[in-house]
């Protein structure tokens, strides 16, 4: 093929460059979906119950990881600070994963039960009561607004049904129950303490 | 991994490699059937291209390049799961299932993370067991390290990252979280009850008494409780609230001063957890109040614990 063929058919170029440009990610993402390390879960991982997911929802919402990430990489600064370093097969049912790339607070990857409830109440209302030195917005209304658990069922089967998160008929069945009345505070405290079990 | 997806790593990584090098050794050569630096037969809007070739030193980089990555692909792992590369590097050991497996594990790895680790303790690792130990390997008494600044220093340090978050940098709490420098104790300020507190948690719940007692006896309550710590109140309701408190005694003592053992405050001293206005101490009585310290023992380990302890015991040893 004429090299001035290529240069003045700008289809043909877009999908050589195409080609070109996936290569590195068929060698190197690709063969990821298949392996066990990244889509098995490690053997005490649990589905988030179902006032965790709707924290979950709720941590979303709030934008939390816009300023917390939630991957412990494997340095000791890192772990001596937060824990065990975070692993592929902790992750295989987080869809959207919450790692974040950004640290304007603490990592939360294993946040969970290093702190009271009622020390995420007071934290969470109005940061600065616990830590002074803190520039955490405070989160008044999540005390306020009150879940009605509408969508709860429907979120848990989507994740049984899409992602093979092993839920049954039973926690599908009560999970408006499980969550209707609770506050948002309950529910995103709830999904804080679940961080990081696997590894406890 | 299977050798499917070796085979599928390996075939692709090397066609790029290799195809950028056959590409590179092409356009290299001058085959225009032009003379170098004479105008090609094209223009485009009128604008002429000369056949200049590519330039040397920017062809000698390519060539480094390829070079490079030919010998990274074969010093790091890369090709297949079960070979780390002639280096024989891993960050960490990724595959692990669960927390035991991964301490089992770091006595043979040697991740980069675990070469770390191992640096480091082998850097710091005796000057922190000559905090925490004595030459014959058992743990310092608590309140003998509590007199060794040095030890007092490091265990400060390791408070302020752990624990300072709900006791405060200078330990003193605040509302709902104890005070730990005036010598009031919940659970006990000897040593090892401290120690256990940090180890183990602790879970203090007092019971919401609104239901049995009602509006008046929360009221009559509260006078007596803040009677016990001197306060001036209104002598009727603290004799009724005085009469109450037979329930309250179950945990706090007939005369008020707490158990340790049950983590029930000292009512009759002037330090209130969960504050001592009168609004507050019925808050408590009507609601009741469940302060939880968490475990420490799996996060932190009982070596730092034992030097935290030995901080913790020497704040209220000063005075």
């Amino acid at each position: 093929m004429k090299h001035e063929f290529i240069e003045k058919n700008v289809g043909l170029l877009a999908i050589f460059i195409v080609i070109a440009i996936s290569l590195g990610g068929l060698a190197q993402i690709v063969p990821l979906m298949f392996q066990k390390e990244t889509n098995e879960p490690v053997d005490t991982l649990r589905p988030y119950t179902a006032l965790e997911m709707e924290g979950r929802d709720i941590y979303i919402r709030e934008g939390c990881s816009n300023c917390h990430s939630q991957m412990i990489r494997p340095f000791r600064s890192e772990t001596e600070r937060y824990g065990h370093y975070s692993v592929a097969g902790e992750g295989v049912w987080e869809h959207p994963f919450l790692w974040g790339s950004k640290r304007t607070g603490p990592d939360l990857a294993r946040v969970g039960e290093r702190y009271s409830d009622a020390w995420h109440e007071v934290h969470l209302l109005n940061p600065r009561d616990v830590v002074p030195q803190s520039n955490m917005p405070a989160y008044p209304w999540l005390a306020d607004n009150v879940l009605t658990g509408e969508d709860t069922a429907r979120k848990l089967s989507i994740f049984k049904n899409n992602f093979g998160v092993p839920y049954t008929d039973q926690d599908i069945a009560g999970a408006k129950e499980a969550v209707q009345g609770k506050t948002e505070m309950q529910a995103l405290i709830a999904y804080l303490q679940s961080l990081g079990h696997a590894f406890r | 991994m299977s050798i499917f997806w070796t085979i599928w790593i390996t075939v692709i990584t090397l066609i790029v490699i290799i195809g950028c090098a056959v590409l590179l050794r092409i356009t290299s050569k001058n085959n225009t059937g032009v003379e170098e630096g004479q105008p090609m037969p094209h223009t485009f809007d009128g604008i002429q291209e000369l056949n200049n070739p590519l330039p040397k030193w920017w062809t000698g980089l390519f060539w480094f390049t390829i070079v490079i990555g030919l010998l990274y692909t074969f010093a790091f792992p890369s090709y297949t799961a079960n070979w780390n590369g002639l280096l024989d590097w891993t960050s960490s050991e990724q595959s692990v299932m669960s927390k035991e497996e991964s301490a089992k594990l770091a006595e043979t790895s040697h991740s980069q993370y675990q070469r770390e680790m191992n640096a480091a303790e082998e850097k710091y690792g005796a000057v922190f067991k000559k905090l925490a130990y004595d030459e014959n390997g058992v743990y310092k008494d608590i309140a003998l390290i509590a007199q060794d600044p040095e030890a007092v220093k490091v265990g400060q340090r390791l408070f302020l990252q752990n624990c300072a978050q709900c006791h405060g940098s200078d330990a003193r709490g605040s509302t709902g979280f104890p005070n730990l420098a005036d010598n009031d104790w919940l659970y006990g300020g000897e040593p090892q009850a401290i120690k256990d507190s940090i180890m183990h948690g602790r879970q203090g719940i007092m019971a919401a008494w609104k239901d049995i007692l009602g509006e008046q006896g929360i009221k009559e309550t509260a006078a007596y409780v803040l009677k016990l710590s001197g306060r001036r109140v209104n002598a009727i309701e603290a004799q009724a609230g005085e009469e109450r408190f037979v329930m309250c005694a179950a945990c706090h003592g007939a005369d008020g001063t707490g158990s340790h053992a049950l983590g029930a405050p000292n009512l009759t001293n002037k330090i209130w957890l969960y504050g001592g206005s009168r609004k507050a101490v019925e808050d408590s009585i009507r609601n009741g109040r469940s302060g939880v310290m968490p475990a420490w023992s799996e996060i932190l380990g009982e070596d730092k614990i034992h030097v935290i302890s030995a901080f913790v015991y020497s704040l209220s040893q000063e005075k």
